[in-house]
């Protein structure tokens, strides 16, 4: 047990001063992901179903591609930030980091890999 | 990680059942009772009450039961006017003011239990120890720097108003524990009271230090746990939406980089 004061424990280390910036970044790619996945959708629905060839020709051409890879870019980044709240909601510890690490991690990864498989198809 | 289950020695068990008076009018409340020390867990008590001679809060009933059933019964109250805020508790599955929550509002038996997720002393006496230091750490009074005027410090009437809906606060606790947020970090999240009166010395026209307070406040858990789930807003029974307040916080920390 320790012998803290309450003000001590409520006040813990004090205001870290960041989180307005991670706020705000969420406001912003929520409002670009509105856009881009509705047009992503109607892209990748016209071109779903019509063979390798369509497939390929539709994100050879220069807006597909581009949007394709923006929505990759946004959208993993808005993935692991809205992750690593809810794993901060809910894990504490070594848990929280250990789960931020694997989610910012696996975000990358998702980003990369479809950026690569985007390239040997537009380029 | 959360708990999503009690403890063995937290779970609720049938308490006693106190004898059912006679009358036409009679109403059954089961109440959450705990003592500390007698070392048993939680258990539920069942009460029977004549309406007939009973006033029509759950206030009244409560005091009531105390005084002519079981004495034992252990809960706060002060004003019965919904200013003071001690009588906060659970009743019906939501977190209000006993002194102003009438026994017609609630459906079938009437079930009380202490606010969630926070310490029991004992029965409905929740540790608000926490809490209120929280409150205290937003500096709830006015700060200036400007040195004192020869009367007072003077607010036009439209600065004002704009702490209608904010210094109601009575400090009841009902939102704060209500929000799922405050459960899961409360340690960290100032939670929705504790908020609400920083956004109202923060917008008061006379405060000289909204600079420090939003300061203090960016933070992604003092401020930012808030998920706008709005708990705080539908249970307060003062009529108040402390999740409109953070919001409003939200966008003056905003608009301080943007």
């Amino acid at each position: 047990m320790r012998y803290l004061t309450d003000r001590k424990r409520a006040v813990g280390k004090g205001a870290s001063g960041t989180g307005t910036e991670h706020h705000w970044a969420m406001q912003i790619s929520s409002v670009g992901l509105a856009f881009l996945v509705p047009s992503w959708l109607y892209i990748f629905g016209s071109a779903l179903g019509q063979g390798r060839e369509v497939v390929v020709a539709t994100f050879a051409h220069p807006f597909p591609a581009i949007l394709t890879a923006l929505l990759l870019i946004v959208g993993m980044r808005h993935f692991a930030s809205g992750a690593t709240m809810m794993i901060e909601d809910y894990a504490h510890g070594t848990a929280r980091k250990l789960a931020i690490i694997g989610v910012t991690s696996l975000s990358w990864v998702v980003a990369a890999t479809g950026l690569f498989a985007l390239a040997r198809m537009a380029l | 990680m959360v708990q999503f289950t009690l403890p063995k020695n937290s779970t609720v068990r049938t308490g006693k059942t106190w004898p059912k008076p006679d009358g036409k009018n009679v109403r059954k409340f089961q109440i959450y009772r705990w003592n500390p020390d007698d070392g048993k867990n939680p258990q539920v008590d069942t009460y029977f009450v004549d309406m007939d001679k009973c006033g029509p809060m759950v206030l009244d009933a409560l005091i009531k039961i105390k005084n002519e059933i079981d004495p034992t019964l252990t809960f706060r109250r002060s004003c019965r006017e919904g200013i003071c805020g001690s009588c906060a508790m659970n009743i019906d599955g939501i977190n209000t003011l006993a002194c102003i929550y009438g026994l017609d509002e609630v459906k079938g038996d009437v079930k009380i239990y202490p606010l969630p997720h926070m310490p029991v002393i004992k029965d409905l006496i929740p540790d608000l120890t926490h809490f209120y230091a929280q409150h205290a750490s937003i500096m709830p009074w006015l700060e200036t720097k400007t040195n004192r005027p020869a009367k007072e410090w003077r607010q036009s009437i439209d600065d004002r108003k704009k702490l209608d809906g904010l210094y109601e606060c009575v400090m009841c606790a009902s939102c704060s524990t209500s929000c799922p947020s405050y459960w899961w970090n409360g340690d960290k999240y100032l939670g929705p009271a504790a908020l609400l009166h920083a956004y109202r010395w923060i917008i008061d026209s006379r405060d000289e230090a909204t600079g420090e307070r939003l300061d203090n406040l960016e933070d992604p858990f003092k401020l930012y746990r808030c998920h706008t789930i709005m708990n705080c807003a539908k249970t307060c029974p003062k009529g108040l939406n402390p999740a409109k307040a953070i919001a409003e916080i939200k966008k003056m920390m905003v608009s301080r980089v943007v």
